[in-house]
């Protein structure tokens, strides 16, 4: 039945190709656990992906009821955590997945970096991924502000000030975050959008860069 | 499903390495060259892979269920005595800023020159650690500056980290300015007025160079107030009561009923 209706499908819109181009490929030994247990240092990378999917799904509910506005945004969190059915599991799960997101992160590049696998012919995909590691850093610096509280407002402050003490392009940087004399509203609407809609757009698409030049070079031989 | 074999259908091998041919392009090699035991990708090992997201998924939420992500008091601009710290992962870049050599006017190594080499070396390792060799044994610089940076960085969370848990330990717990006196009429107010106390904490509890001491009883307990005038804490020195063992005890008591006020204690 569901055979039928597949080919049914198929014949019409050819999707067999598409499939097969994402998961028709073979999986060699070396990085598979179940033929050597060490190996699942290489599930890092998938794992980094897995919670990344948790933080979007997550993010995508939150903002069913959080407002970046100052008068409103720690009101709206403290309502949709204390109030809110699950509300305390669903900005749970986006609280310490940013965390969790990072370590694995973090030990993906480290299984990357010790088993040389950013040579020859890799040298862009890891490029690619440092790149990914900024993204997220700013996806947790952003998303730091967004409950507004004092731990959110100083730290950004503080962040700000850091980057203003850069020379040359400090004051740039500073102005372009801050949006204007002080960590105020306009600070908490750019950091909204730059955490919901700039960053997670430049992740996605950097994310499809990463998974299409690893599916195209093949996963790195063994040692 | 990763293999086809029936004959009656129509497939359509695009796209894998197991497809030919352009001679100009880099063809990945194909895995039947790798030692060892293969496997599909699809379903076998992503089945398998999903196994082990499940044990982390199942981590997760324990974790998730367990501690209720914090959230403090609505940000006040001017509250000033708010000891600021960033995200845990960005701890390292704020201690390193601490240093004499990376702050005032080197201000710049800490912003720019330090993270500088350490993101771009990071950045640029492909081609820094150009040689073919790619067990980490065998490259001993590469490995040994990764090892370094890597100790660096988590000694320098660590004491950024230790560091605010002891300035927050430090800071006066428990007081409020909206808090009253309570029991003003207690003779152990005279006693405070007689002391040095009164110097630094000032005529009303309101404080001058040491902190307020209204709301003080929520935060500790009488043995503790002792301890804290026999002892000194932050910048109070020790042995500052002069009173007599009795009086010293009848204060103490008196400070520990120094409650701040019901709603605010519901906030916190």
């Amino acid at each position: 039945m569901l055979k039928t209706a597949y080919e049914w499908l198929d014949r019409r819109l050819d999707i067999t190709p598409m499939w097969r181009d994402i998961a028709d490929h073979e999986v060699p030994e070396h990085v598979n656990p179940a033929h050597h247990f060490s190996a699942f240092i290489y599930c890092f990378g998938g794992l980094t992906f897995f919670i990344v999917v948790i933080q979007i799904l997550s993010g995508m509910f939150l903002t069913m009821y959080y407002v970046p506005d100052i008068e409103n945004a720690w009101k709206s969190v403290d309502y949709l955590q204390n109030e809110i059915a699950f509300g305390h599991i669903v900005r749970g799960m986006h609280h310490w997945g940013a965390s969790v997101s990072i370590v694995m992160l973090f030990l993906h590049t480290l299984r990357v970096f010790f088993t040389g696998s950013y040579k020859h012919p890799r040298e862009f995909n890891w490029v690619i991924g440092m790149l990914l590691f900024f993204t997220m850093l700013g996806l947790g610096f952003t998303g730091y502000l967004l409950p507004w509280d004092n731990k959110a407002y100083f730290a950004t402050k503080v962040g700000i000030e850091i980057a203003a003490s850069v020379p040359v392009v400090g004051s740039f940087i500073a102005t372009f975050l801050q949006g204007g004399e002080i960590v105020g509203a306009q600070t908490l609407a750019r950091f909204f959008a730059l955490h919901v809609f700039f960053l997670p757009a430049a992740l996605l698409g950097l994310m499809g860069a990463h998974f299409f030049l690893i599916r195209k070079q093949g996963i790195s031989g063994p040692l | 499903m990763a293999h086809n074999e029936g004959k009656d259908q129509e497939v359509h091998f695009v796209g894998d390495s197991r497809v030919q041919v352009n001679k100009n392009r880099p063809v990945p090699k194909d895995y039947s060259e790798f030692p060892g035991k293969t496997e599909a990708f699809f379903p076998n090992f992503l089945l398998k892979e999903w196994m082990v997201g499940v044990v982390v998924l199942v981590g997760f939420m324990a974790l998730v269920l367990s501690e209720k992500p914090p959230l403090g008091q609505q940000a006040d601009p001017t509250n000033t005595s708010f000891l600021p710290v960033p995200d845990w992962y960005f701890l390292f870049l704020y201690e390193l800023l601490k240093f004499k050599w990376a702050s005032g006017p080197f201000v710049v190594l800490g912003t720019v020159v330090v993270p500088g080499l350490l993101f771009g070396g990071l950045f640029l390792a492909p081609w820094l650690d150009r040689g073919k060799d790619r067990r980490p044994f065998k490259r001993p610089v590469t490995t040994g500056i990764a090892l370094l940076t890597l100790v660096a960085i988590v000694t320098l969370t660590w004491v950024a980290w230790d560091e605010h848990e002891k300035q927050l330990a430090s800071q006066p717990k428990g007081t409020s300015e909206d808090a009253k006196i309570v029991h003003p009429e207690d003779p152990a107010y005279e006693i405070y007025k007689n002391n040095a106390c009164v110097n630094c904490h000032g005529q009303k509890l309101e404080g001058l160079q040491g902190p307020a001491l209204r709301g003080i009883g929520d935060a500790y307990t009488p043995e503790e107030i002792i301890t804290i005038m026999d002892e000194g804490k932050g910048q109070m020195p020790a042995g500052m009561f002069q009173g007599t063992e009795e009086e010293k005890r009848q204060l103490a008591e008196w400070l520990a009923k120094q409650d701040p006020p019901k709603e605010e204690k519901e906030q916190q």
